[in-house]
Protein backbone atom coordinates (compact mmCIF):
# COMPACT_ATOMS: atom_id res chain seq x y z
CA UNK A 1 0.00 0.00 0.00
CA UNK A 2 0.91 3.74 -0.49
CA UNK A 3 2.16 5.51 2.52
CA UNK A 4 -0.77 7.75 3.84
CA UNK A 5 -0.51 11.19 3.58
CA UNK A 6 -0.04 12.75 6.54
CA UNK A 7 -3.12 14.16 7.16
CA UNK A 8 -6.55 12.63 6.09
CA UNK A 9 -8.24 15.09 3.50
CA UNK A 10 -10.47 17.54 5.03
CA UNK A 11 -13.53 17.27 2.76
CA UNK A 12 -14.10 14.09 0.24
CA UNK A 13 -15.44 15.40 -3.26
CA UNK A 14 -12.90 13.08 -5.73
CA UNK A 15 -11.52 9.77 -5.89
CA UNK A 16 -8.16 10.78 -5.06
CA UNK A 17 -9.34 12.07 -1.82
CA UNK A 18 -11.60 9.15 -1.28
CA UNK A 19 -8.11 7.10 -1.75
CA UNK A 20 -6.18 9.24 0.76
CA UNK A 21 -8.50 8.83 3.11
CA UNK A 22 -8.95 5.17 3.10
CA UNK A 23 -4.89 5.29 3.00
CA UNK A 24 -5.09 6.81 6.55
CA UNK A 25 -7.55 4.76 7.69
CA UNK A 26 -6.22 0.92 6.00
CA UNK A 27 -2.52 1.82 7.06
CA UNK A 28 -4.05 1.90 10.82
CA UNK A 29 -6.25 -1.04 10.58
CA UNK A 30 -3.28 -2.89 9.29
CA UNK A 31 -0.43 -1.87 11.58
CA UNK A 32 1.00 -4.46 14.40
CA UNK A 33 -0.48 -4.35 18.06
CA UNK A 34 1.43 -3.22 20.27
CA UNK A 35 2.82 -5.58 23.24
CA UNK A 36 -0.41 -5.55 25.22
CA UNK A 37 -2.84 -6.08 22.34
CA UNK A 38 -3.94 -2.61 21.80
CA UNK A 39 -3.12 0.14 18.92
CA UNK A 40 -0.17 1.78 18.68
CA UNK A 41 0.29 5.13 20.68
CA UNK A 42 2.18 6.49 17.70
CA UNK A 43 1.83 6.76 14.26
CA UNK A 44 4.11 6.33 11.38
CA UNK A 45 5.16 9.59 11.72
CA UNK A 46 6.01 9.19 15.69
CA UNK A 47 2.77 11.87 16.39
CA UNK A 48 0.54 10.69 18.96
CA UNK A 49 -1.91 7.89 17.53
CA UNK A 50 -4.48 9.53 19.64
CA UNK A 51 -3.78 12.98 17.97
CA UNK A 52 -4.39 11.10 14.30
CA UNK A 53 -7.04 9.46 15.32
CA UNK A 54 -8.92 12.26 16.58
CA UNK A 55 -8.49 13.84 13.21
CA UNK A 56 -10.58 12.01 11.11
CA UNK A 57 -12.72 9.83 13.13
CA UNK A 58 -15.27 11.19 15.89
CA UNK A 59 -15.34 9.90 19.49
CA UNK A 60 -18.81 9.35 21.08
CA UNK A 61 -19.45 9.51 24.81
CA UNK A 62 -18.51 6.36 25.58
CA UNK A 63 -15.30 5.77 23.19
CA UNK A 64 -12.85 8.23 22.35
CA UNK A 65 -11.66 8.36 18.53
CA UNK A 66 -8.45 6.19 19.30
CA UNK A 67 -10.63 3.58 20.80
CA UNK A 68 -12.78 3.16 17.99
CA UNK A 69 -9.73 2.77 15.74
CA UNK A 70 -8.70 0.63 17.97
CA UNK A 71 -11.69 -1.70 17.44
CA UNK A 72 -10.78 -1.80 13.79
CA UNK A 73 -7.28 -2.49 14.32
CA UNK A 74 -8.01 -5.31 16.95
CA UNK A 75 -10.62 -7.15 14.65
CA UNK A 76 -8.14 -7.09 11.92
CA UNK A 77 -5.52 -8.52 13.37
CA UNK A 78 -7.97 -10.75 15.53
CA UNK A 79 -9.60 -11.91 12.37
CA UNK A 80 -5.99 -12.91 10.47
CA UNK A 81 -4.57 -14.77 13.49
CA UNK A 82 -7.43 -16.72 13.05
CA UNK A 83 -7.19 -17.48 9.84
CA UNK A 84 -3.33 -18.51 9.76
CA UNK A 85 -3.30 -20.86 12.74
CA UNK A 86 -6.10 -22.37 11.03
CA UNK A 87 -4.27 -22.86 7.81
CA UNK A 88 -1.42 -23.77 9.56
CA UNK A 89 -2.07 -26.82 12.45
CA UNK A 90 1.71 -28.48 11.36
CA UNK A 91 3.21 -25.29 11.31
CA UNK A 92 2.39 -24.53 15.12
CA UNK A 93 3.47 -28.12 15.94
CA UNK A 94 6.79 -27.82 14.65
CA UNK A 95 7.70 -24.98 15.82
CA UNK A 96 5.73 -24.60 19.13
CA UNK A 97 3.29 -21.75 19.89
CA UNK A 98 5.06 -18.87 20.83
CA UNK A 99 7.56 -19.07 18.03
CA UNK A 100 4.57 -19.47 15.65
CA UNK A 101 2.83 -16.23 16.87
CA UNK A 102 6.34 -14.17 16.29
CA UNK A 103 6.37 -15.56 12.80
CA UNK A 104 2.09 -14.96 11.96
CA UNK A 105 3.02 -11.47 13.45
CA UNK A 106 5.99 -10.76 11.43
CA UNK A 107 4.50 -12.23 8.27
CA UNK A 108 1.61 -10.96 8.63
CA UNK A 109 2.70 -7.37 8.82
CA UNK A 110 5.52 -7.85 6.10
CA UNK A 111 3.08 -9.30 3.44
CA UNK A 112 -0.79 -8.00 4.24
CA UNK A 113 -3.30 -9.87 2.07
CA UNK A 114 -3.35 -9.08 -1.37
CA UNK A 115 -6.02 -10.88 -2.20
CA UNK A 116 -9.88 -10.87 -1.80
CA UNK A 117 -9.38 -14.45 -0.12
CA UNK A 118 -8.15 -15.58 2.95
CA UNK A 119 -7.48 -18.77 1.56
CA UNK A 120 -4.22 -16.77 -0.20
CA UNK A 121 -3.15 -15.91 3.25
CA UNK A 122 -0.64 -18.31 3.07
CA UNK A 123 0.63 -17.98 -0.28
CA UNK A 124 3.99 -16.27 0.62
CA UNK A 125 4.49 -17.85 3.86
CA UNK A 126 7.01 -20.46 2.71
CA UNK A 127 9.61 -17.41 1.33
CA UNK A 128 8.83 -15.48 4.25
CA UNK A 129 10.24 -18.57 6.14
CA UNK A 130 13.22 -18.98 4.42
CA UNK A 131 14.02 -14.94 4.09
CA UNK A 132 13.57 -14.69 8.09
CA UNK A 133 15.23 -17.68 9.48
CA UNK A 134 15.90 -16.32 12.95
CA UNK A 135 12.09 -16.51 13.35
CA UNK A 136 12.10 -19.74 13.08
CA UNK A 137 15.74 -20.97 14.31
CA UNK A 138 16.84 -23.27 14.92
CA UNK A 139 14.38 -25.56 13.09
CA UNK A 140 13.78 -23.43 10.04
CA UNK A 141 14.54 -25.53 7.33
CA UNK A 142 11.52 -27.69 8.99
CA UNK A 143 9.32 -24.77 9.43
CA UNK A 144 9.62 -24.44 5.75
CA UNK A 145 8.68 -27.98 4.51
CA UNK A 146 5.95 -28.03 7.22
CA UNK A 147 4.54 -24.77 5.46
CA UNK A 148 5.09 -26.17 1.73
CA UNK A 149 3.41 -28.89 2.51
CA UNK A 150 0.22 -27.38 4.21
CA UNK A 151 -0.22 -24.68 1.37
CA UNK A 152 0.29 -27.83 -1.13
CA UNK A 153 -3.08 -28.80 0.70
CA UNK A 154 -4.45 -25.97 -0.35
CA UNK A 155 -3.90 -25.76 -3.72
CA UNK A 156 -5.28 -29.73 -3.62
CA UNK A 157 -8.36 -28.91 -2.11
CA UNK A 158 -10.00 -26.10 -4.81
CA UNK A 159 -7.09 -25.73 -7.32
CA UNK A 160 -8.02 -26.10 -10.65
CA UNK A 161 -8.70 -28.81 -12.78
CA UNK A 162 -8.04 -29.21 -16.81
CA UNK A 163 -9.61 -32.08 -18.60
CA UNK A 164 -7.67 -35.36 -18.23
CA UNK A 165 -5.84 -36.20 -21.31
CA UNK A 166 -6.73 -39.99 -22.47
CA UNK A 167 -4.67 -42.50 -23.02
CA UNK A 168 -5.92 -43.07 -26.90
CA UNK A 169 -4.84 -39.06 -27.11
CA UNK A 170 -1.33 -39.84 -26.13
CA UNK A 171 -0.60 -42.96 -28.34
CA UNK A 172 -0.96 -40.26 -31.61
CA UNK A 173 2.31 -38.52 -31.03
CA UNK A 174 5.67 -40.22 -30.44
CA UNK A 175 7.37 -40.18 -26.89
CA UNK A 176 10.19 -38.01 -27.96
CA UNK A 177 7.89 -35.08 -29.07
CA UNK A 178 5.16 -36.19 -26.32
CA UNK A 179 4.70 -33.78 -23.33
CA UNK A 180 2.13 -34.00 -20.24
CA UNK A 181 1.65 -31.03 -18.04
CA UNK A 182 0.91 -32.18 -14.36
CA UNK A 183 -2.58 -31.02 -12.89
CA UNK A 184 -2.16 -27.94 -11.43
CA UNK A 185 -3.98 -29.46 -8.25
CA UNK A 186 -0.78 -31.73 -7.63
CA UNK A 187 2.14 -30.27 -5.89
CA UNK A 188 5.82 -32.47 -5.88
CA UNK A 189 7.48 -31.86 -2.98
CA UNK A 190 11.04 -33.02 -2.64
CA UNK A 191 11.23 -33.17 1.74
CA UNK A 192 14.32 -33.44 4.14
CA UNK A 193 11.76 -34.54 6.51
CA UNK A 194 8.50 -37.19 6.16
CA UNK A 195 6.21 -34.06 6.59
CA UNK A 196 3.35 -36.17 5.45
CA UNK A 197 3.28 -38.49 8.52
CA UNK A 198 3.84 -35.09 10.45
CA UNK A 199 1.03 -33.65 8.98
CA UNK A 200 -1.22 -36.48 9.96
CA UNK A 201 -0.52 -36.86 13.16
CA UNK A 202 -0.97 -33.39 14.30
CA UNK A 203 -4.49 -33.88 12.42
CA UNK A 204 -5.66 -37.29 14.63
CA UNK A 205 -4.07 -35.37 17.71
CA UNK A 206 -6.15 -32.52 17.25
CA UNK A 207 -8.82 -34.68 16.35
CA UNK A 208 -8.51 -36.34 19.24
CA UNK A 209 -8.22 -32.91 21.03
CA UNK A 210 -11.61 -32.14 19.95
CA UNK A 211 -12.95 -35.73 20.95
CA UNK A 212 -11.70 -35.16 24.62
CA UNK A 213 -13.00 -31.49 24.96
CA UNK A 214 -16.28 -33.06 24.40
CA UNK A 215 -15.69 -35.61 26.90
CA UNK A 216 -17.33 -35.73 30.63
CA UNK A 217 -13.66 -35.97 32.10
CA UNK A 218 -12.49 -33.49 29.93
CA UNK A 219 -8.90 -32.82 31.79
CA UNK A 220 -8.04 -36.61 31.82
CA UNK A 221 -8.51 -36.90 28.26
CA UNK A 222 -6.70 -33.71 27.11
CA UNK A 223 -3.75 -35.37 28.90
CA UNK A 224 -3.70 -38.37 27.37
CA UNK A 225 -3.59 -36.93 23.87
CA UNK A 226 0.04 -37.07 23.27
CA UNK A 227 2.36 -34.09 21.52
CA UNK A 228 3.21 -35.27 18.40
CA UNK A 229 7.04 -35.84 17.55
CA UNK A 230 8.93 -33.53 15.46
CA UNK A 231 9.73 -35.49 12.77
CA UNK A 232 13.57 -36.80 12.07
CA UNK A 233 15.58 -36.21 9.15
CA UNK A 234 14.77 -38.54 5.93
CA UNK A 235 14.15 -37.89 2.64
CA UNK A 236 10.82 -38.01 1.73
CA UNK A 237 9.47 -37.49 -2.04
CA UNK A 238 5.63 -37.11 -1.86
CA UNK A 239 2.86 -35.75 -4.62
CA UNK A 240 -0.02 -33.75 -2.96
CA UNK A 241 -2.86 -34.03 -5.10
CA UNK A 242 -6.48 -34.49 -4.70
CA UNK A 243 -8.83 -37.97 -5.96
CA UNK A 244 -12.57 -37.51 -5.96
CA UNK A 245 -11.90 -34.08 -3.85
CA UNK A 246 -10.20 -35.79 -1.17
CA UNK A 247 -6.60 -35.28 -0.17
CA UNK A 248 -4.13 -37.04 -0.58
CA UNK A 249 -0.27 -37.47 -0.03
CA UNK A 250 1.22 -40.20 -2.19
CA UNK A 251 4.86 -41.12 -1.89
CA UNK A 252 6.98 -41.07 -4.76
CA UNK A 253 9.97 -43.30 -5.61
CA UNK A 254 13.32 -41.64 -6.48
CA UNK A 255 13.08 -42.60 -10.29
CA UNK A 256 9.33 -42.00 -10.23
CA UNK A 257 9.71 -38.03 -8.82
CA UNK A 258 12.65 -37.51 -11.27
CA UNK A 259 9.88 -38.86 -14.30
CA UNK A 260 7.33 -36.56 -12.87
CA UNK A 261 9.74 -33.73 -12.02
CA UNK A 262 11.14 -33.77 -15.61
CA UNK A 263 7.15 -33.81 -16.81
CA UNK A 264 5.99 -30.63 -15.04
CA UNK A 265 9.09 -28.77 -16.19
CA UNK A 266 8.29 -29.21 -19.57
CA UNK A 267 10.41 -32.36 -20.77
CA UNK A 268 8.97 -34.58 -23.51
CA UNK A 269 8.07 -37.78 -21.90
CA UNK A 270 10.79 -39.60 -23.92
CA UNK A 271 13.66 -37.48 -22.35
CA UNK A 272 11.44 -37.28 -18.93
CA UNK A 273 11.57 -40.84 -18.79
CA UNK A 274 15.72 -41.04 -19.18
CA UNK A 275 15.41 -38.56 -15.96
CA UNK A 276 14.02 -41.27 -14.29
CA UNK A 277 17.52 -43.71 -14.50
CA UNK A 278 19.10 -46.13 -16.36
CA UNK A 279 18.45 -48.91 -14.09
CA UNK A 280 14.57 -48.70 -13.57
CA UNK A 281 12.55 -51.51 -15.36
CA UNK A 282 10.44 -50.65 -17.79
CA UNK A 283 7.07 -52.58 -16.35
CA UNK A 284 7.77 -50.48 -13.15
CA UNK A 285 7.44 -47.29 -15.71
CA UNK A 286 4.67 -48.73 -17.04
CA UNK A 287 2.81 -49.30 -13.93
CA UNK A 288 3.44 -45.69 -12.50
CA UNK A 289 2.26 -44.26 -15.59
CA UNK A 290 -1.29 -46.69 -15.28
CA UNK A 291 -1.42 -45.33 -11.18
CA UNK A 292 -1.29 -41.55 -12.92
CA UNK A 293 -3.36 -42.26 -15.66
CA UNK A 294 -6.06 -43.63 -13.19
CA UNK A 295 -5.55 -40.59 -10.76
CA UNK A 296 -5.95 -38.09 -13.71
CA UNK A 297 -2.72 -36.08 -13.07
CA UNK A 298 -2.07 -35.56 -16.90
CA UNK A 299 -3.43 -32.58 -18.63
CA UNK A 300 -2.44 -30.73 -21.44
CA UNK A 301 0.56 -28.62 -20.69
CA UNK A 302 0.45 -25.16 -19.87
CA UNK A 303 1.89 -21.96 -21.44
CA UNK A 304 4.62 -22.17 -19.30
CA UNK A 305 6.10 -24.90 -17.19
CA UNK A 306 5.59 -25.59 -13.53
CA UNK A 307 8.32 -25.56 -11.36
CA UNK A 308 7.49 -28.55 -9.35
CA UNK A 309 6.68 -27.52 -5.38
CA UNK A 310 5.36 -24.38 -6.32
CA UNK A 311 2.07 -23.58 -7.43
CA UNK B 1 -41.37 -5.35 -2.16
CA UNK B 2 -41.91 -8.84 -2.25
CA UNK B 3 -41.09 -8.90 -6.13
CA UNK B 4 -39.23 -6.29 -7.78
CA UNK B 5 -36.55 -5.31 -10.64
CA UNK B 6 -33.91 -5.29 -7.25
CA UNK B 7 -34.44 -8.89 -6.93
CA UNK B 8 -34.10 -10.34 -10.61
CA UNK B 9 -38.81 -9.81 -9.89
CA UNK B 10 -38.29 -13.58 -7.47
CA UNK B 11 -40.42 -14.31 -4.59
CA UNK B 12 -38.06 -15.93 -2.30
CA UNK B 13 -39.05 -16.59 1.16
CA UNK B 14 -37.06 -17.15 4.32
CA UNK B 15 -33.67 -18.69 4.01
CA UNK B 16 -30.53 -19.19 5.85
CA UNK B 17 -26.96 -19.16 5.71
CA UNK B 18 -24.88 -22.47 3.81
CA UNK B 19 -22.32 -22.93 6.36
CA UNK B 20 -20.13 -26.06 6.54
CA UNK B 21 -21.26 -27.65 9.67
CA UNK B 22 -24.33 -27.79 8.40
CA UNK B 23 -23.49 -29.85 4.59
CA UNK B 24 -23.72 -33.24 5.74
CA UNK B 25 -26.75 -32.76 7.40
CA UNK B 26 -28.37 -30.98 4.60
CA UNK B 27 -26.92 -33.14 1.66
CA UNK B 28 -28.28 -36.80 4.00
CA UNK B 29 -31.84 -35.02 5.45
CA UNK B 30 -32.84 -32.72 1.88
CA UNK B 31 -34.54 -30.35 4.56
CA UNK B 32 -37.31 -27.96 3.29
CA UNK B 33 -35.64 -24.51 3.05
CA UNK B 34 -37.07 -22.07 0.81
CA UNK B 35 -33.95 -20.74 -0.29
CA UNK B 36 -29.86 -20.63 0.90
CA UNK B 37 -27.42 -17.72 0.94
CA UNK B 38 -23.87 -18.57 -0.26
CA UNK B 39 -21.05 -16.48 1.00
CA UNK B 40 -19.55 -15.95 -2.93
CA UNK B 41 -16.19 -15.96 -1.83
CA UNK B 42 -16.18 -19.80 -0.82
CA UNK B 43 -17.13 -20.75 -4.14
CA UNK B 44 -14.62 -18.46 -6.25
CA UNK B 45 -11.98 -20.95 -6.68
CA UNK B 46 -11.03 -23.22 -9.59
CA UNK B 47 -11.73 -26.71 -8.52
CA UNK B 48 -12.38 -29.20 -5.96
CA UNK B 49 -14.89 -30.12 -3.16
CA UNK B 50 -16.46 -26.82 -2.54
CA UNK B 51 -17.64 -26.38 -6.38
CA UNK B 52 -18.83 -30.36 -6.31
CA UNK B 53 -20.88 -29.06 -3.16
CA UNK B 54 -22.50 -26.24 -4.27
CA UNK B 55 -23.48 -28.62 -7.45
CA UNK B 56 -25.10 -30.85 -5.24
CA UNK B 57 -26.84 -28.16 -3.53
CA UNK B 58 -27.86 -26.35 -6.86
CA UNK B 59 -29.37 -29.61 -7.69
CA UNK B 60 -32.04 -29.40 -5.00
CA UNK B 61 -32.49 -25.68 -3.99
CA UNK B 62 -32.54 -21.86 -4.67
CA UNK B 63 -29.29 -19.94 -3.91
CA UNK B 64 -28.70 -16.37 -3.75
CA UNK B 65 -24.95 -15.18 -3.99
CA UNK B 66 -24.06 -12.50 -0.97
CA UNK B 67 -20.51 -11.60 -1.60
CA UNK B 68 -17.95 -10.02 1.26
CA UNK B 69 -15.35 -8.40 -0.92
CA UNK B 70 -16.63 -6.80 -3.42
CA UNK B 71 -16.29 -3.14 -1.74
CA UNK B 72 -18.16 -0.67 -3.70
CA UNK B 73 -16.57 1.87 -1.79
CA UNK B 74 -13.10 1.11 -2.52
CA UNK B 75 -11.47 4.06 -4.38
CA UNK B 76 -10.08 1.59 -6.41
CA UNK B 77 -10.86 -0.15 -9.72
CA UNK B 78 -12.92 -2.85 -9.79
CA UNK B 79 -10.27 -6.07 -10.09
CA UNK B 80 -10.94 -7.75 -13.21
CA UNK B 81 -9.64 -11.31 -12.22
CA UNK B 82 -12.12 -10.59 -9.13
CA UNK B 83 -15.05 -9.52 -11.46
CA UNK B 84 -14.53 -12.79 -13.68
CA UNK B 85 -14.26 -15.29 -11.26
CA UNK B 86 -17.47 -13.73 -9.68
CA UNK B 87 -19.51 -13.99 -13.16
CA UNK B 88 -18.33 -17.16 -13.60
CA UNK B 89 -20.18 -18.45 -10.31
CA UNK B 90 -23.02 -16.18 -11.01
CA UNK B 91 -23.84 -17.91 -14.20
CA UNK B 92 -23.99 -21.45 -12.17
CA UNK B 93 -25.73 -20.42 -9.51
CA UNK B 94 -28.17 -18.35 -11.76
CA UNK B 95 -28.54 -16.50 -8.63
CA UNK B 96 -31.45 -13.91 -9.34
CA UNK B 97 -29.67 -10.94 -7.48
CA UNK B 98 -26.46 -10.61 -6.28
CA UNK B 99 -25.68 -8.68 -2.90
CA UNK B 100 -22.46 -6.99 -1.00
CA UNK B 101 -21.83 -4.31 1.07
CA UNK B 102 -22.15 -0.34 1.09
CA UNK B 103 -18.43 -0.35 2.46
CA UNK B 104 -14.63 -0.29 1.64
CA UNK B 105 -11.84 -2.75 2.96
CA UNK B 106 -8.43 -2.41 0.73
CA UNK B 107 -6.89 -0.06 -0.26
CA UNK B 108 -4.07 0.18 -3.46
CA UNK B 109 -4.98 -3.89 -3.90
CA UNK B 110 -4.11 -4.72 0.24
CA UNK B 111 -6.81 -6.39 2.05
CA UNK B 112 -8.41 -6.43 5.68
CA UNK B 113 -10.91 -8.39 5.16
CA UNK B 114 -12.92 -6.03 6.56
CA UNK B 115 -16.52 -4.18 6.09
CA UNK B 116 -15.31 -0.73 7.03
CA UNK B 117 -17.67 2.00 7.22
CA UNK B 118 -17.98 5.13 4.23
CA UNK B 119 -17.36 8.64 5.26
CA UNK B 120 -20.78 9.68 3.80
CA UNK B 121 -19.77 12.47 1.53
CA UNK B 122 -21.85 13.25 -2.38
CA UNK B 123 -18.71 12.55 -3.42
CA UNK B 124 -17.90 8.86 -1.82
CA UNK B 125 -21.51 8.28 -2.95
CA UNK B 126 -20.65 9.69 -6.55
CA UNK B 127 -17.74 7.14 -7.11
CA UNK B 128 -19.33 4.23 -5.34
CA UNK B 129 -22.32 4.40 -7.45
CA UNK B 130 -20.62 4.50 -10.16
CA UNK B 131 -18.54 1.66 -8.95
CA UNK B 132 -21.78 -0.22 -8.56
CA UNK B 133 -23.17 0.22 -12.04
CA UNK B 134 -19.95 -0.58 -13.72
CA UNK B 135 -20.08 -3.96 -11.92
CA UNK B 136 -23.74 -4.51 -12.58
CA UNK B 137 -23.03 -4.08 -16.27
CA UNK B 138 -20.53 -6.63 -16.46
CA UNK B 139 -22.18 -9.03 -14.45
CA UNK B 140 -25.52 -8.91 -15.66
CA UNK B 141 -27.16 -9.37 -12.72
CA UNK B 142 -29.60 -6.92 -9.99
CA UNK B 143 -27.62 -6.07 -7.42
CA UNK B 144 -28.72 -5.29 -3.89
CA UNK B 145 -25.94 -3.31 -1.46
CA UNK B 146 -25.76 -3.89 2.50
CA UNK B 147 -25.81 -1.46 4.74
CA UNK B 148 -22.87 -2.39 7.53
CA UNK B 149 -22.76 -1.83 11.16
CA UNK B 150 -20.12 0.32 12.08
CA UNK B 151 -18.13 1.21 15.27
CA UNK B 152 -16.49 4.50 13.98
CA UNK B 153 -17.80 7.77 12.24
CA UNK B 154 -15.98 10.26 10.51
CA UNK B 155 -15.59 14.23 10.88
CA UNK B 156 -15.60 14.17 7.23
CA UNK B 157 -19.07 12.92 6.73
CA UNK B 158 -21.87 15.35 5.34
CA UNK B 159 -24.95 13.48 5.66
CA UNK B 160 -26.49 10.58 8.11
CA UNK B 161 -26.12 6.79 7.20
CA UNK B 162 -29.36 6.58 5.86
CA UNK B 163 -29.23 9.48 3.41
CA UNK B 164 -25.80 8.03 2.30
CA UNK B 165 -27.69 4.67 1.26
CA UNK B 166 -30.50 6.52 -0.46
CA UNK B 167 -27.74 8.52 -2.48
CA UNK B 168 -26.11 6.05 -3.09
CA UNK B 169 -28.62 3.70 -4.26
CA UNK B 170 -30.40 6.31 -6.51
CA UNK B 171 -27.18 7.06 -8.14
CA UNK B 172 -26.91 3.37 -9.25
CA UNK B 173 -30.30 2.14 -9.63
CA UNK B 174 -29.73 -0.68 -7.40
CA UNK B 175 -31.61 -2.48 -4.58
CA UNK B 176 -30.97 -2.36 -0.89
CA UNK B 177 -30.26 -5.46 1.19
CA UNK B 178 -31.30 -3.76 4.53
CA UNK B 179 -30.04 -5.41 7.19
CA UNK B 180 -31.96 -4.65 10.32
CA UNK B 181 -29.55 -5.91 12.96
CA UNK B 182 -27.01 -3.68 11.37
CA UNK B 183 -28.85 -1.12 11.23
CA UNK B 184 -30.03 -1.80 15.38
CA UNK B 185 -26.42 -2.10 16.25
CA UNK B 186 -25.31 0.96 14.76
CA UNK B 187 -27.98 2.86 16.19
CA UNK B 188 -26.53 1.76 19.58
CA UNK B 189 -22.49 2.63 18.87
CA UNK B 190 -23.86 6.44 17.39
CA UNK B 191 -26.68 7.43 19.32
CA UNK B 192 -29.57 7.37 16.45
CA UNK B 193 -32.77 5.63 16.59
CA UNK B 194 -33.13 3.00 14.47
CA UNK B 195 -36.67 3.84 13.20
CA UNK B 196 -35.47 7.08 11.86
CA UNK B 197 -33.36 5.38 9.35
CA UNK B 198 -36.11 2.93 8.61
CA UNK B 199 -38.26 5.49 8.05
CA UNK B 200 -36.29 7.56 5.66
CA UNK B 201 -34.71 4.83 3.34
CA UNK B 202 -36.27 4.27 -0.42
CA UNK B 203 -38.69 1.23 0.65
CA UNK B 204 -39.10 0.57 -2.85
CA UNK B 205 -35.73 -0.90 -3.63
CA UNK B 206 -35.71 -3.29 -0.57
CA UNK B 207 -35.09 -6.25 -2.40
CA UNK B 208 -33.86 -8.72 0.68
CA UNK B 209 -34.01 -8.12 4.46
CA UNK B 210 -30.97 -9.71 6.83
CA UNK B 211 -31.67 -10.28 10.62
CA UNK B 212 -29.01 -11.93 12.98
CA UNK B 213 -27.75 -11.66 16.95
CA UNK B 214 -25.43 -9.09 18.24
CA UNK B 215 -23.37 -9.17 21.45
CA UNK B 216 -23.24 -6.27 23.96
CA UNK B 217 -19.95 -4.81 25.57
CA UNK B 218 -19.86 -2.17 28.43
CA UNK B 219 -19.38 0.41 25.82
CA UNK B 220 -20.52 -0.88 22.14
CA UNK B 221 -22.15 -3.43 20.36
CA UNK B 222 -20.51 -6.12 18.14
CA UNK B 223 -22.39 -7.79 15.20
CA UNK B 224 -21.13 -11.08 16.09
CA UNK B 225 -24.09 -13.41 14.06
CA UNK B 226 -23.35 -15.96 17.15
CA UNK B 227 -26.45 -15.49 18.93
CA UNK B 228 -30.45 -15.85 18.31
CA UNK B 229 -32.19 -12.78 16.83
CA UNK B 230 -32.70 -10.26 19.65
CA UNK B 231 -36.37 -8.96 20.48
CA UNK B 232 -35.51 -5.26 19.60
CA UNK B 233 -34.31 -6.47 16.06
CA UNK B 234 -37.28 -8.21 15.82
CA UNK B 235 -39.46 -5.73 16.11
CA UNK B 236 -37.67 -3.35 13.83
CA UNK B 237 -37.99 -6.32 11.31
CA UNK B 238 -41.38 -6.41 11.71
CA UNK B 239 -41.74 -2.33 11.15
CA UNK B 240 -39.33 -2.93 8.20
CA UNK B 241 -42.11 -5.82 6.45
CA UNK B 242 -44.60 -3.18 7.27
CA UNK B 243 -42.84 -0.21 5.46
CA UNK B 244 -41.30 -2.33 2.39
CA UNK B 245 -43.98 -5.12 1.97
CA UNK B 246 -42.54 -8.88 2.81
CA UNK B 247 -38.95 -9.19 1.31
CA UNK B 248 -36.77 -12.52 0.82
CA UNK B 249 -35.65 -12.85 4.24
CA UNK B 250 -32.47 -14.34 5.57
CA UNK B 251 -31.57 -15.52 8.85
CA UNK B 252 -27.18 -15.02 9.45
CA UNK B 253 -25.68 -16.94 12.21
CA UNK B 254 -21.80 -17.22 11.31
CA UNK B 255 -20.20 -17.99 14.69
CA UNK B 256 -21.32 -20.98 17.46
CA UNK B 257 -23.12 -22.28 15.10
CA UNK B 258 -25.86 -24.49 16.25
CA UNK B 259 -27.62 -27.21 14.43
CA UNK B 260 -29.44 -26.92 11.25
CA UNK B 261 -32.94 -27.47 12.81
CA UNK B 262 -31.83 -24.94 15.42
CA UNK B 263 -31.04 -22.08 13.13
CA UNK B 264 -33.69 -23.30 10.14
CA UNK B 265 -35.92 -22.46 13.59
CA UNK B 266 -34.90 -19.46 14.87
CA UNK B 267 -34.94 -17.68 10.90
CA UNK B 268 -38.81 -19.35 10.58
CA UNK B 269 -39.52 -17.11 13.51
CA UNK B 270 -39.77 -14.32 10.87
CA UNK B 271 -42.99 -15.53 10.09
CA UNK B 272 -45.10 -14.29 12.89
CA UNK B 273 -43.44 -10.98 12.01
CA UNK B 274 -44.35 -11.45 8.23
CA UNK B 275 -47.94 -12.31 9.28
CA UNK B 276 -48.40 -9.37 11.66
CA UNK B 277 -47.19 -6.98 9.05
CA UNK B 278 -49.74 -8.54 6.09
CA UNK B 279 -53.01 -8.41 9.06
CA UNK B 280 -51.79 -4.61 10.00
CA UNK B 281 -52.47 -4.02 6.15
CA UNK B 282 -55.32 -5.46 5.80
Amino acid sequence: MKKPPKHPPARIDSTAELKSFQRVMATAVIRPLDRQGDLQSKWIDGRPMAQVAAEFIKPNDRLTAFERLQLYNQMYWYRLFEAIRDDCPGLRAAIGEPAFDRLSKAYLADCPSQSFTLRNLCSRLVDFIRAHPRLTAPRTALAAEVAQFEWAQTVAFDGEARPVLEAAALAATPPDRLRLGLQPYVTLLELRHPIDTFVISVKRRDAMRSEASNAPDAQVSRRAVRRVRRPRLARTLVAVHRHHNRLFYKRLEPSAFRILHALAAGQPLAQAIAAGGPKVQPEKIRAWFTSWMALGWFCAPGNKPRRPGSS
Amino acid sequence: MPANRFNGNSDYGIGIGLRVPHYAHILAKKPVVDWFEIISENFMVDGGRPLQLLDQILEQYRVVQHGVSMYFGSADKPDRAHLKKLKALVKRTKTPWLSDHLCWGSADGTYTHDLLPMPYTFGAARRTAEKIRQIRDYLEVPICVENVSSYAEFHVSEMTEWEFLTEVVELADCGILLDVNNIYVSSKNHGFDPYDYLDHIPHHRVGQMHVAGHTKFEKYILDTHDHPVLDPVWKMYAHATRQCGVSATLLEWDDKIPSFDEVHHEALKANEFIDGAKKAKR
